[in-house]
C-alpha cells in the first residue's frame, strides 16, 4: 500500500533551482531552525527523542537516544555523514546536490541541539556537483547569517565546515570517518569506546548522523515529534527514502511511509517501481544495501519495517533495495559484490583482509568455470571464520561490520541458489553465457 | 581506589589484574597465554590481528573481543579455550598464511618466527587456498640498515606505530588499501631513524631484516646471554647472541627501568666493532719508528720501565692516566687502585674534557630515569638527547608527548626534543648561567638574560615553581663553551630549586661507574673526595695521592708544557674527543712514554689519532669479551656478561692493572673479578652492600641503584622471566638461559667468592661526595660583529671508534655541515649548499654550509667530530667560548 | 615537479584555518594538489607535508589508501565506469568492454595521447541510471556504447569543458568566509598559522 504521507525529504525535490537559498527560502526553508533557535536545545532533542527517528546512515540507531549518550565534555563536534558509498544506495546524493539547504538546516538544528562548537559535513570526494551546490549553499547560508556567529540573532554560534573524502566505501563507517576527518587513513577504530557520542572526532564527544536522518530535522521541528511518529508503525516512524535500483522499470529513489509499504509496493507498484523490466520474473532481491543478506520473492510481503527485516535475518540498512530479475547469474552478483567488499575492506582486520581477498579469487573461479566440488563448503567455512555462525545481525571476528558482511551475498546465495552455483561447478561454465 | 588490582576469571581460573591493563597482559601474568601478533606491551593496542580473541561476558553474553584491547574489569569473565575461540583463532592463522609465502627455510626468522611457531602449533595441515599468492617484489631496502620483504608482512602495524609512536620518525607508513597494503617510505626517503633496528626485532615474522644480520646465522644455532649495553650511558639491557665465537646480533631486552626492550642503532650494531677482524690480538712495542708485535711479558716490561723511569725521574705527578669509560666498574676500580694507590698520581680522569667535573656528576641529588620520566617538570640542560643518550630520549619524549611532563629546553640550539617542549629557551652559547640566575631570582630582569627573553624565563620559572617534582637533566648542551658555566649553572638551580633532583647527560658507556670508582681527579672509589677519604684509603690501600690532580685538560696541557712525561690511555682517544684537538696533538707529541690500552691500533696502522704515538700497545677484552658490572646515568649497576673471547692474547683490563702493579712493586690484592668486587663492596662508600650475590638474583637483572639504603637495595627486585622476553621481543626468551637462580649462580663468575684479601679499615667509611658550587667563571666576552658563536654537540654516529670500527654504521656519519641562520649566512652572502671557511683562534677549515632558521642568530652549529672535520678542530678549551669567522670559498 | 604555487599554498593556510587540528584539513589540499597538477606528484605531496608538519610518508600512506588520489600520472579525463551490482544488472560489464575496445586501452591504462584514463570503479551512486559513469567525477547516466562514443568525442572535442573541468579539479566553488563562530578554545588559527620557523626560538 502507497500511504498518501506527504513527502518530508523531498518536498522540495524538482522545484526550479531547489538547490538555491531563494527557492529554500520560498519554501519554508530555514523555518525549522528559526523555530528550534525559539526552544530550549533539551526541548529539541525531546521532539526529536520522540518522533523516533531512526537513523537512516544504515544502523537504524534512535537519533534522540544517540544525543543523550553525549559524554558531558567541552568541545562537541558535530559530523554529518554524507559519504554515501554502500552501493546501489543514491539517497543522500539527490538530497545533496537538490536540496543541500535542507542538509545545513538540518545540521544546524542538530547542532543546536547537541550543543556542538563546530559543525564538518563529511561528503563523498566523488560528489563533485554535490560538493559545489553544498558549498555554493554554504556560502548563501552565511551570508543569509544561519550560519557563523549569532545565527538568525538567536546568540547561538556554529560553523560548519564542508569536507571532502577522497574514494574509500570504509570512509561511510563513522569512526572511519572520523580518522579520515582528522586527515588519517579510513581505519574504523576498535572498540571500546563503542560511540563517538563518547570518544569522537579529536577524541571529543562527538554526534555522527547521516545527511537523510538530518534533513529530517526541521519538519520536525515546525511539527512535532509526535507527527513523525505518527507516521510509519511503532520504531519505524516517519517517512524513509528508498533507492531502488536493477531490474526495476523504475529505478529511483522514492520516499514512502515506513512499515505500511511492502517490497512488492516499492518494487510493483506503478507510481514506485513498476514491476520488473520486460515484466520478467523476479528471481530475488536485496532488501537494504549490498551488505544485507538477500531476500526471494516469497519475502515480497514483507513491510518496509526496521524490525520485521531485521527478525527475518536481514536489514534495511542503508535504504537500497535491488530487484534482479530471473536473467541474473547469481554467482556473477555476489561475486561482483564480494569483489567489491574485498577491494574496499581497509586492511586492517585479518578476516577481513584475506578473507575478502579470498573468497573474491574462490568466486572468481567457481564463475569462470574453475570451481570445485569442496568450494561450497570451503566458502561457507571461510565465511564462518570472518563472520562466525553465519547469523545476521553478524557476530564479529573484526573491528567493524564491513568484515562480517562480506559473506551476506555468498551464504544468500549457496542457500538461495546451490544448483546454480553447482551447474557452474559442474559444467565447468556460467550457464548464463558470460 | 583507582589502583585497586580487580578480579578476573580465565577459563575458570580467578586472577588478579592490575586496573585498565589489557585481558591479554593479565591472563599472561596469571599463567594463560594467549596467542598475538600485533599487540606489543610497550606500545598503545590496535587489535588489527584479530589473532587474540576470546570469549568474553559482557551485557548480552560472551562475545568474540580482541583480548589485547579490552581493557579489565571487575569480575569480568574470560574463556580463552572454547571451540568458538579456537576455530576464531584457527581462522585468522590460515588467513595470515594464505599470502604468506613458504620461504622459512631462506627466511632469517625461520625458527624463532611466531607465526610459524603458531602454525606448527595449532595451524591446519594442508593449506585449503589454492590460488597465487600475492606478490611484491622481493627484499627492497627501507634504510641503510633494514631490508624489507612485503610478500611476508602480515600488517600487524607493529612498525610503523613504533616509528610514529616511540621514535617519533614516522618514514614508514601503510601505503595502499585492502590486502594490497604494504609497508613503505615515501618514494626516495629512506627510514633514516636511530631506532631503525627496533622494527627488525618487533616484526613478529621475518618481513623486516637487519642488513647486516641478513642471511648470516639460523636462530637454533645462536648462543645468547643477557648483558647491558655500553654503547652509551642509558644502559640498555639486551642480549648477545652469538655463533661460532663471534658476535652476530644484540637484541633489546625490556628492562623496565631502563629500556623498555628497545635500542639505539649504534648499540644494536655495534657489536660490529668487536666483531672486527682488525682488532689487536697481540701488544705492540715501538722499536724506532715501528710498532711491532710483542709478547706480553715483553710490552709489560717495557710500560713497567717506562713508568718507572718518569716516575722517579720527574715524580708521580709527571704520569697521568686518561681514559676508563670504556671499562666494566671492576677494571676501573683496579686502574684507579693502581694509579692512586701504587703510582700514586691523581692526574687521572675517565672523561675529555667533554663532560662535567665529577664533584658536580657525583654530588648533586640523584635522580633515576624513571624519576625524571615520572616527573612534572623537566628542566633539560643537556646535548641532543637523541643522538647521545638516544633511549633515554625515548623514555622523555613519550611522557612528553602524553603530555605527562613539561619539558623546558635551555639549550643553546634545537635538539629532537625542542618539538615536544613547553618551552625553548635559547640561550647565546656560554650564557647558561646567566639565565639560570634570571630563572633563580625574585625578579626576572626585564630585558631577559643570555639572549632569551624575560617572558620566556617568566613562564618557564612559573612552569617550575607549579611543578610538584622537577629533575634537571644535566649535561653539556655544547662542547663550544667552557664546562665552567654549566657547573655555575647547576649551582644555581641547585640552590634556587631545593627538592629538585639531577640525572646526569654524560654520555659515555660506563663514565659513571669510572667516576664511582675513583677514576678523577680529586675522587676515591665509592663516591668520596681525596680529602675525606684520605685516610681509609691510606689504611687499605698503603697510599694515596698528596693532592688533588688535574683533569683531562689539565693533563693535556701539563703534556704540552712538558711537565707530564708518562701518559696511559686506557680506552681514550683525546686526538679525536678532547674538543680541543690543537691542545690534544701537541700535548701527544710532547709526552715522552705513550702507552695505549685499547682494542684497536692506531687508526689507519701509522695514521694519526692518539695511538700513533704510542710506545706500548696494549690489547684487551671488549664488550662482550668479559664479565663484569656496569653503572649507567643514573648510578645503576648491572651486570654485563661474556658471550666470546677476546681475540688473540687479549686481556681483560683489571688484569692489565694488576699484571703492572706487581712488575712495579706492589700488589693490587686480587686475581679474578670476586675479588675486585668484593673489595669494592666493602672499601667504595657508595657500594656498601652491592654484592655479586644481589645482583646475581634473577629480581636485580635490571640492575642496583647505588648507593643502597642500608645495605638494601632502594627499589623492589622485579623479577623477570624469560617468558616475559618473549612475549615483549617477539622471541628469543626460548634461549634465554638466565631463567632461574641456579642458572644464575652457574653463569655469576662472582658468586660464592672468598672473602677479599684487603680488610675494611677499622673505622666509619668515609662520607659521599656533595657538590659545592664555587665562584662564579670568567663570562664569555661579547660576540663581535664579524664572527659567530660556536656551539656544538655529537650525532649518533660520527668519528669515533666505536661507529667507524662497525661497518654497517661507518657509512651512516654525515659529513660536517655548518648551520646557521638564514639572516647571518644572507649577510655575509652565502647560502645552502655553499662551501665555506669556518675560522677560529685554533684552526681554519672549509665545510658545507645550510641555513636553519632553528639556529639562533649569532651563532653557528658544527658537530662536534664529523668524519673529516669537525668542531674539535676549532675549539679553544682554553676560552669560556669559541668564536668563528664564516667566509666563502669561491667554488673551483 | 612541481610544490604548491604561492595561491595554491594560500588556499592550503586558509583550509587549514578550518581546523580545530591542522591535519584535518589534509585530504583537501591533497584535492587541490591534484588540481593543480591532475595527480599528485612527490614534491607535491613533500610540501603537503611541510605545510602540515607531518612526515611525508604519511601524506603518501594516507593518500594512497583513497581511491581519487593519483600518486602516478593520470589523463586528463579520468573516466570511471561503474559496475557495480546495480549497473552490472543493466549492463555494466558490456559498457566497459565496449569502453576498453574505443579507446584502446585496458581498465586502469591512459592513452598513449594522455587524454584518457579508463578505471572500473565501485558504485558512484548513480543507479537509478545504470549503466552509469564519471568523468572527472561530473556524472553520466543510462550510458549505451552509442553514447559512450558520442561523449568520447564530445569530450575530445572540448564540447564539454565547461561541464567537465580537467581531473583533479573537484569542487570549483571556493568557501567564502573563514570560521566566523569564533570557534572551541584553542583551535583553527593558532595551529594553523604555525610554521617551522616560529617554533623555532
Ligand atoms: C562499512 C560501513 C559503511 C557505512 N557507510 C555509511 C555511509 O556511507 N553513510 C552513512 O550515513 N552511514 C554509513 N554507515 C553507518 C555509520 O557508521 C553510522 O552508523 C551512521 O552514519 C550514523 O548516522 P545515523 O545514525 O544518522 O544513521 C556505514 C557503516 C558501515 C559499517
Ligand atoms: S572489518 Fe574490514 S573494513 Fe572493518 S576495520 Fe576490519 S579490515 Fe577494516
Ligand atoms: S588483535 Fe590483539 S594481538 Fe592483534
Amino acid at each position: 500500500m502507497i500511504t498518501d504521507a506527504e513527502p518530508i525529504v523531498t518536498a522540495r525535490i524538482g522545484k526550479p533551482q531547489s538547490w538555491t537559498l531563494q527557492s529554500y527560502l520560498d519554501n519554508g526553508g530555514y523555518d525549522g531552525l528559526r523555530k528550534a533557535l525559539t526552544m530550549e536545545p533539551g526541548q529539541v532533542g525531546e521532539e526529536v527523542l520522540g518522533a523516533n527517528l531512526l537513523g537512516r546512515g544504515g544502523a537504524g540507531f534512535e537519533a534522540g537516544k544517540k544525543w543523550g549518550m553525549l559524554r558531558k565534555a567541552q568541545p562537541v563536534y558535530l559530523v554529518v555523514n554524507g559519504d554515501e558509498s554502500e552501493p546501489c544506495t543514491f539517497k543522500d546524493h539527490m538530497l545533496l546536490e537538490e536540496d543541500p539547504h535542507q542538509v545545513i538546516e538540518g545540521t544546524l538544528i542538530c547542532a543546536y541541539a547537541v550543543g556542538a562548537s563546530q559543525a564538518f559535513i563529511y561528503v563523498r570526494g566523488e560528489f563533485a556537483l554535490g560538493l559545489e551546490r553544498l558549498s555554493a549553499a554554504l556560502n548563501e547560508a552565511y551570508a543569509f547569517g544561519a550560519v557563523g556567529g549569532n545565527i538568525l540573532g538567536s546568540g547561538f554560534s556554529i560553523d560548519v565546515v564542508v569536507h571532502p573524502g577522497a574514494g574509500a566505501y570504509i570512509c561511510g563507517e563513522e569512526t572511519a570517518l572520523l580518522e579520515s576527518l582528522e586527515g588519517k587513513r579510513g581505519y574504523p577504530r576498535d572498540k571500546p569506546p563503542y560511540f563517538p557520542a563518547a570518544i569522537g572526532l579529536y577524541k571529543a564527544p562527538t554526534i555522527v548522523n547521516n545527511v537523510e536522518t538530518v534533513s529530517n530535522l526541521p519538519w520536525i521541528v515546525l511539527n512535532g515529534g509526535k507527527a513523525f511518529a505518527g507516521l510509519g508503525v511503532g520504531r519505524s516512524a516517519g517517512t524513509r527514502l528508498f533507492s531502488l535500483a536493477g531490474h526495476v522499470k523504475r529505478p529511483a529513489n522514492y520516499e514512502i511511509e515506513m512499515a505500511k509499504t511492502t517490497f512488492r509496493d516499492l518494487i510493483y507498484d506503478p507510481r514506485l517501481g513498476g514491476g520488473i523490466r520486460e515484466d520478467n520474473e523476479l528471481k530475488a532481491f536485496v532488501p537494504g544495501g549490498v551488505s544485507a543478506p538477500w531476500f526471494g520473492p516469497d519475502q515480497l510481503d514483507m513491510p518496509l519495517d526496521q524490525d520485521a527485516v531485521g527478525k527475518a535475518g536481514s536489514m534495511l540498512g542503508s535504504g537500497s533495495v535491488v530487484a534482479m530479475d530471473d536473467t541474473t547469474c547469481m554467482v556473477r552478483a555476489a561475486w561482483r559484490i564480494t569483489r567489491f567488499f574485498h577491494r574496499e575492506s581497509c586492511g586492517q582486520c585479518t578476516p577481513c583482509r584475506e578473507g575478502g581477498g579470498w573468497l573474491d579469487k574462490i568466486m572468481r573461479r567457481i564463475e569462470l568455470g574453475e570451481g570445485r566440488e569442496a568450494d561450497l563448503d570451503l566458502l561457507l567455512d571461510v565465511c564462518d571464520n570472518i563472520a562466525p555462525g553465519l547469523s545476521w545481525p553478524p557476530q564479529k571476528t573484526t573491528i567493524c561490520v564491513l568484515g562480517p558482511s562480506i559473506p551476506s551475498s555468498i551464504t544468500s546465495g549457496i542457500r538461495m541458489f546451490r544448483d546454480e552455483f553447482l551447474v557452474h561447478i559442474k559444467e565447468g561454465r556460467c550457464p548464463f553465457g558470460r | 581506589m583507582a589502583d585497586d588490582p580487580v578480579q578476573i576469571t580465565v577459563d575458570g581460573k580467578a586472577m588478579e589484574a592490575k586496573p585498565g591493563e589489557m585481558v591479554i597482559a593479565a591472563a599472561e601474568r596469571g599463567g594463560v597465554y594467549i596467542p598475538r601478533f600485533c599487540w606489543h606491551p610497550r606500545m598503545r593496542p590496535v587489535g588489527m590481528c584479530r589473532m587474540c580473541l576470546v570469549e568474553i561476558k559482557g551485557p548480552r553474553g560472551f562475545a568474540l573481543m580482541p583480548a589485547c584491547y579490552v581493557p579489565v574489569a571487575d569480575g569480568q569473565e574470560v574463556v580463552t579455550d572454547s571451540p568458538k575461540v579456537k576455530k576464531a583463532q584457527d581462522g585468522v592463522l590460515e588467513f595470515l598464511l594464505i599470502n604468506h609465502p613458504l620461504d622459512c627455510p631462506v627466511c632469517d626468522r625461520g625458527g624463532e618466527c611466531p607465526l610459524q611457531d603458531q602454525t606448527f602449533a595449532f595451524g591446519p595441515g594442508e593449506s585449503r587456498f589454492v590460488e597465487e599468492k600475492r606478490h611484491w617484489a622481493k627484499p627492497i631496502p627501507i634504510s641503510p640498515l633494514v631490508h624489507l620483504d612485503r610478500e611476508r608482512c602480515i600488517q600487524c602495524s607493529r612498525c610503523t606505530r613504533f616509528a610514529d609512536e616511540v621514535a617519533g620518525d614516522a618514514m614508514i607508513d601503510f601505503v595502499g588499501r585492502a590486502d594490497m597494503t604494504e609497508v613503505n617510505t615515501f618514494p626516495g626517503r629512506p627510514f633514516i631513524s636511530n631506532f631503525s633496528g627496533n622494527i627488525v626485532q618487533i616484526c613478529p615474522v621475518g618481513a623486516l631484516l637487519a642488513t647486516p644480520y641478513r642471511f648470516r646465522a639460523r636462530p637454533w644455532d645462536l648462543d645468547v646471554v643477557e648483558s647491558t649495553c655500553t654503547f652509551c650511558a642509558v644502559g640498555c639491557r639486551m642480549a648477545l647472541q652469538s655463533s661460532s665465537n663471534r658476535l652476530i646480533r644484540h637484541l633489546g631486552v625490556d628492562s623496565d627501568p631502563v629500556n623498555h626492550g628497545w635500542l639505539c642503532d649504534r648499540g644494536r650494531f655495534g657489536y660490529e666493532m668487536v666483531d672486527n677482524p682488525a682488532r689487536l690480538r697481540n701488544p705492540l712495542v715501538r722499536t724506532g719508528d715501528q710498532l711491532v708485535e710483542a709478547s706480553w711479558n715483553e710490552a709489560m716490561t717495557a710500560v713497567a720501565q717506562g713508568l718507572r723511569r718518569v716516575r722517579d725521574s720527574a715524580g708521580a705527578d709527571a704520569v697521568a692516566v686518561l681514559g676508563g669509560a670504556r671499562l666494566a666498574n671492576e677494571d676501573a676500580y683496579a686502574w684507579a687502585k693502581l694509579a692512586k694507590g701504587v703510582l700514586g698520581t691523581d692526574n687521572v680522569d675517565c672523561q675529555m674534557g667533554d663532560g662535567l667535573p665529577a664533584e658536580v656528576v657525583l654530588g648533586l641529588p640523584r635522580a633515576t630515569i624513571d624519576e625524571a620520566c615520572g616527573a612534572d617538570a623537566v628542566l633539560l640542560l643537556a646535548p641532543d638527547l637523541k643522538e647521545e643518550l638516544p633511549v633515554f630520549y625515548l623514555r622523555l619524549r613519550e611522557q612528553a608527548v602524553e603530555g605527562n611532563l613539561k619539558l623546558i629546553e635551555l639549550s643553546p640550539q634545537g635538539t629532537g626534543l625542542s618539538t615536544h617542549a613547553e618551552l625553548r629557551l635559547r640561550y647565546r652559547p656560554g650564557e647558561a648561567a646567566a639565565v639560570a640566575r634570571a630563572l633563580a631570582a625574585e625578579r626576572v630582569p626585564e630585558e631577559g638574560a643570555g639572549g632569551v627573553s624575560a617572558e620566556d624565563i617568566g613562564r618557564a620559572a612559573e612552569v617550575l615553581a607549579a611543578a610538584g617534582s622537577v629533575v634537571i637533566v644535566l649535561g653539556r648542551p655544547s662542547l663550544a663553551e667552557s664546562a665552567d658555566t654549566i657547573v655555575d649553572a647547576a649551582g644555581v638551580l641547585a640552590a634556587a630549586l631545593p627538592r629538585a633532583t639531577f640525572l646526569s647527560a654524560l654520555r659515555r658507556g660506563n663514565v659513571h661507574g669510572a667516576l664511582d670508582m675513583g677514576l678523577a681527579p680529586g675522587i676515591l672509589p665509592g663516591r668520596v673526595s681525596l680529602d675525606d677519604g684520605r685516610e681509609w684509603f691510606t689504611q687499605a690501600w698503603g697510599q694515596v695521592p698528596a693532592s688533588r690532580g688535574l683533569d683531562a685538560g689539565g693533563i693535556l696541557e701539563a703534556a704540552a708544557a712538558g711537565r707530564i712525561q708518562a701518559l696511559v690511555l686506557v680506552g681514550a682517544d683525546p686526538a679525536c674527543d678532547f674538543p680541543d684537538r690543537a691542545l690534544a696533538a701537541t700535548a701527544l707529541a710532547n709526552v715522552g712514554f705513550t702507552v695505549v690500552v685499547d682494542l684497536f691500533g692506531p687508526t689507519p696502522p701509522g695514521g694519526s689519532g692518539s695511538h700513533t704515538r704510542a710506545d706500548v700497545v696494549l690489547p684487551v677484552a671488549g664488550y662482550g669479551e668479559r664479565p663484569g658490572t656496569t653503572t649507567n646515568m643514573e648510578g645503576r649497576v648491572s651486570r654485563l656478561n661474556q658471550k666470546v673471547t677476546a681475540p688473540g692474547t687479549s686481556r681483560p683490563d683489571w688484569m692489565v692493572a694488576a699484571d703492572l702493579a706487581l712488575r712495579l712493586g706492589a700488589d693490587l690484592g686480587f686475581d679474578s673479578l670476586d675479588d675486585i668486587a668484593l673489595e669494592i663492596e666493602r672499601l667504595a662508600p657508595s657500594h656498601a652492600g652491592l654484592t655479586p650475590q644481589l645482583l646475581a638474583r634473577p629480581g636485580y637483572r635490571d640492575g642496583v641503584m647505588v648507593p643502597l639504603a642500608d645495605g638494601r637495595p632502594t627499589e623492589a627486585d622485579r623479577p623477570r622471566e624469560a617468558i616475559e622476553v618473549r612475549a615483549n621481543q617477539a622471541h628469543l626468551g626460548n634461549v634465554l638461559p638466565e631463567n632461574d637462580p641456579d642458572s644464575d649462580a652457574r653463569l655469576d663468575p662472582l658468586a660464592g667468592a672468598p672473602a677479599p684479601p684487603v680488610a675494611a679499615p677499622p673505622m666509619g667509611r668515609p662520607p659521599v661526595i656533595r657538590f659545592r658550587p664555587g665562584a662564579a667563571p670568567p663570562k664569555a666576552p661579547p660576540v663581535d660583529a664579524y664572527s659567530l658563536r660556536l656551539v656544538s654537540g655529537r650525532n649518533l654516529y660520527d668519528a669515533a671508534t666505536a661507529v667507524q670500527r662497525s661497518p654497517s654504521l661507518a657509512p651512516l656519519a654525515p659529513g660536517p655541515c655548518l648551520r646557521a641562520n638564514p639572516a647571518d649566512l644572507a649577510r655575509m652572502g652565502v647560502t645552502t649548499g655553499d662551501r665555506v671557511r669556518v675560522s677560529s683562534s685554533r684552526k681554519s677549515l672549509v665545510v658545507d654550509v645550510a641555513a636553519d632558521a632553528r639556529v639562533l642568530r649569532g651563532s653557528a652549529v658544527l658537530a662536534f667530530n664529523a668524519p673529516g672535520e669537525g668542531a674539535a678542530e676549532l675549539i679553544d678549551a682554553t676560552q669560556p667560548v669559541t668564536d668563528v669567522r664564516v667566509e666563502t670559498v669561491k667554488a673551483t | 615537479m612541481a610544490r604548491l604555487t604561492a595561491e595554491n599554498v594560500q588556499r592550503a593556510r586558509q583550509l587549514i584555518a578550518l581546523y580545530p587540528q591542522s591535519r584535518s584539513a589534509l585530504i583537501p589540499i591533497l584535492h587541490i594538489a591534484q588540481e593543480q597538477d591532475g595527480w599528485l606528484t612527490p614534491d607535491a605531496m613533500a610540501h603537503v607535508a611541510e605545510l602540515l608538519e607531518v612526515d611525508p610518508a604519511e601524506v603518501y600512506g594516507t593518500a594512497s589508501f583513497y581511491d581519487m588520489l593519483f600518486t602516478h600520472p593520470v589523463g586528463r579525463h579520468l573516466v570511471s565506469i561503474c559496475t557495480n551490482l546495480a549497473c552490472l544488472l543493466n549492463g555494466a560489464d558490456e559498457l566497459l568492454e565496449h569502453a576498453e575496445e574505443r579507446l584502446g586501452i585496458a581498465a586502469g591504462g591512459t592513452t598513449p595521447d594522455g587524454e584518457f584514463t579508463l578505471e572500473e570503479v565501485e558504485c558512484i551512486a548513480f543507479c537509478g541510471a545504470a549503466p552509469c559513469l564519471a568523468v572527472n567525477w561530473r556524472f553520466f547516466g543510462n550510458v549505451g556504447n552509442d553514447d559512450f562514443d558520442q561523449l568520447v568525442d564530445d569530450l575530445a572535442a572540448g564540447r564539454l569543458a565547461d561541464d567537465v573541468p580537467p581531473h583533479g579539479t573537484l569542487c570549483r566553488v571556493r568557501r567564502r568566509v573563514g570560521l566566523t563562530a569564533g570557534g572551541p578554545p584553542g583551535t583553527a588559527t593558532d595551529e594553523g598559522s604555525k610554521s617551522p620557523q616560529d617554533t623555532a626560538t
